[in-house]
């Protein structure tokens, strides 16, 4: 770890599927750096590779060339389970469609990625409770997603990516499924977690006025960065 | 909260479906260890010491009766120790339902043959050797019944008619014999062949079988087959073999048990196989998005493999222990009302370790394919986009 290197660096990067006998690009020689702290909300037309890029920045997939560099180490060339374990680590997810477990309440799922650590059973749920409280939803920690709204379930998942400390968070469409108002609410939060939290939080979005939270805005088309202003 | 946790509640997400599966593989160890158990019932008696011991038949097969002078010429076979002589009986108490099983042998020589197996007080063999209407009975008849020494009981016969054209012998019960370590059986009657023989109205002067010993393992092969060869040609061909052979035989007339049980299990557990198997792929399958998301928050894909595999085999045994311990209390009800006919009808830690092995295999076949499909399940592929 080089603590003066930005968070991210990505050189050169880029992403071709095979569709048949076709070769799609996605994106290709793609440069940027994205430094700790930052918030950032990449922006673009379907298709653009929104998505495909923040799989690459949270090591869930690997690019076709280039480097993805974090914190002066390189990950894209890391083993599986390697990748797992840096995941576990430095980054926390936050999904579109929340992806909390049905089976388990709300403190559990906040508690999953407390068992790849070694923390006690007394501080997991210190910290289970702490994350909970952030986002505003002790009450309700022990319901179960199905009991809970729309709102409140990203509001546990948001718990759940924070609670093991990542140093970023990589949300996708983290209000796609929320109205105005509950969207707000949660990029407001968002807001909260990189303002007062430090947390680096690159966010994918189809919304301009949920970009408008980010401190940049970057707008992904044909393969290319845009970047539209900074807050 | 640990991966026990997330285990358990993965398994019971869908409450009727597990409880379904439960009671299919409970099924199948309830059927394993009844027949186990019945299975136990029918090799008692294939003991080392029933290797070692002879048993002389009619060659037709033992129903057919052997004259009474065979005993005398066998005696005089080279090797050959004691013999005891008996005749079956075919006994009931009462009511026909009331079966007993019993022989009639004659004493000395009987128990001469089963020195290490039959125990029997000094006194009470003293009292069965010299009275003619005594009978010993073993305990787990004395049991049954709740007779007791002293006692004197009409014993009925579905084969035989004495003279008078009654069925009855009025006997008395004079010592009740035990096993010395739970291998032989207790649950039959011994009878005197001379009280017996002397007051039939037919087929007088014949027996069933003889129980023979020797001075010299080593030697049966040969005594067995000068026995043969003694009545090659006659009226009444024998044949020799083992008293394990025997057994075997005579159980075999009920049919191949070993096979059935064999054939009865194999079918039941390919069939749970395929049920749970089948369903087991198809409840992971259904959490494809949950084990993605379980691998972006940084689960291995050992860890995952471990997690479904273990949930195969927390449902195996669940199954599986509640099927045997309802197969030990169903064995435990029906051994006291077989006792009678079937000894040592329940199950054995033989019998306990088996099924344990085969909760162990099943629940392993079972999660070994939904376990490696989760562990190659691909995040991106799963969740389309994170």
């Amino acid at each position: 770890m080089n603590a003066d290197a930005p968070l991210y660096t990505l050189n050169n990067l880029s992403k071709r599927y095979t569709r048949g006998k076709e070769t799609v690009t996605i994106f290709d020689a793609l440069d940027m750096t994205i430094d700790a702290g930052d918030f950032i909300a990449i922006m673009g037309p379907s298709g653009s590779g929104k998505t495909t890029l923040l799989n690459l920045l949270g090591g869930i997939d690997a690019p076709s060339s280039g480097e993805v560099v974090f914190e002066g180490q390189r990950i894209d060339n890391l083993s599986q389970g390697k990748l797992a374990k840096w995941r576990a680590a430095n980054a926390g997810f936050i999904f579109q469609f929340y992806n909390l477990m049905p089976t388990l309440t709300a403190a559990q799922n906040v508690e999953l990625p407390l068992l790849l650590t070694n923390l006690s059973g007394k501080a997991r749920k210190d910290r289970v409770n702490t994350a909970l409280d952030i986002v505003g939803m002790s009450e309700r920690a022990r319901h179960r997603p199905g009991q809970l709204s729309g709102g409140q379930q990203q509001r546990v998942a948001i718990a759940r990516a924070i609670v093991a400390d990542p140093k970023v968070l990589l949300a996708d469409e983290p209000t796609g499924d929320l109205d105005r108002t509950t969207a707000d609410e949660i990029l407001k939060t968002l807001q909260l977690l990189n303002a007062e939290m430090g947390k680096t939080i690159i966010m994918v979005t189809h919304d301009p006025a949920a970009a408008r939270y980010a401190k940049r805005e970057l707008h992904l088309n044909k393969g290319r960065f845009e970047e539209k202003g900074k807050v | 909260m640990n991966d026990a946790t997330l285990i358990r509640k993965n398994l019971f997400r869908k409450r009727l479906r597990a409880v379904l599966l439960m009671v299919s593989i409970l099924i199948a160890f309830l059927i394993f260890g009844v027949l186990g158990a019945l299975q136990n019932a029918f090799s008692v008696g294939m003991t080392s010491a029933a290797q070692e011991r002879l048993v002389t038949v009619n060659r037709i097969n033992f129903t057919v009766a052997l004259p009474y002078a065979y005993w005398g010429r066998i005696l005089q076979v080279e090797g050959v120790r004691d013999a005891g002589p008996a005749s079956w009986f075919g006994g009931y108490y009462q009511e026909p339902q009331n079966f007993v099983q019993s022989f009639a042998v004659d004493p000395e020589s009987y128990l001469a043959v089963y020195p290490n197996e039959i125990l029997l007080p000094a006194d009470q063999r003293a009292a069965f050797l010299e009275q003619r209407t005594c009978a010993v009975i073993g305990r787990a008849l004395a049991t049954q019944y709740g007779w007791s020494v002293g006692e004197r009981i009409p014993l009925m016969s579905n084969i035989w008619q004495k003279q008078d054209g009654s069925q009855a012998w009025e006997l008395d019960i004079c010592g009740i014999f035990d096993d010395r370590d739970g291998t032989y059986p207790t649950n039959y009657l011994m009878l005197h062949y001379d009280y017996f023989n002397e007051s039939l109205a037919f087929g007088r002067d014949s027996f069933h079988w003889i129980t023979i010993t020797t001075n010299d393992a080593s030697q049966n092969d040969r005594i067995s087959q000068e026995i043969d060869a003694l009545f090659a040609n006659s009226p009444a061909e024998t044949s020799t073999t083992t008293e394990a052979a025997f057994n075997e035989a005579f159980m075999e007339q009920f049919g191949n048990i070993s096979l059935i049980l064999t054939w009865v299990i194999g079918a039941a557990f390919a069939t749970i196989l395929m049920i749970v198997g089948t369903t087991m792929v198809m409840a992971v399958n259904e959490r494809t998005r949950e084990i993605a998301v379980l691998k972006t928050l940084g689960f291995t894909a050992p860890r995952i493999f471990r997690m479904v595999l273990w949930e195969a085999l927390l449902l195996s045994f669940l199954g599986g222990l509640i099927g045997l311990g309802l197969a030990a209390l169903a064995s435990a009800a029906a051994a006291s009302a077989l006792a009678g006919f079937l000894p040592s009808f329940g199950l054995s830690w033989m019998n306990i370790v088996t099924a344990m092995l085969l909760m162990a295999a099943l629940g392993i076949v079972t999660g070994l394919l939904p376990a490696w499909n989760a562990m190659r399940v691909r995040i991106s592929e799963a969740l389309g986009k994170i």
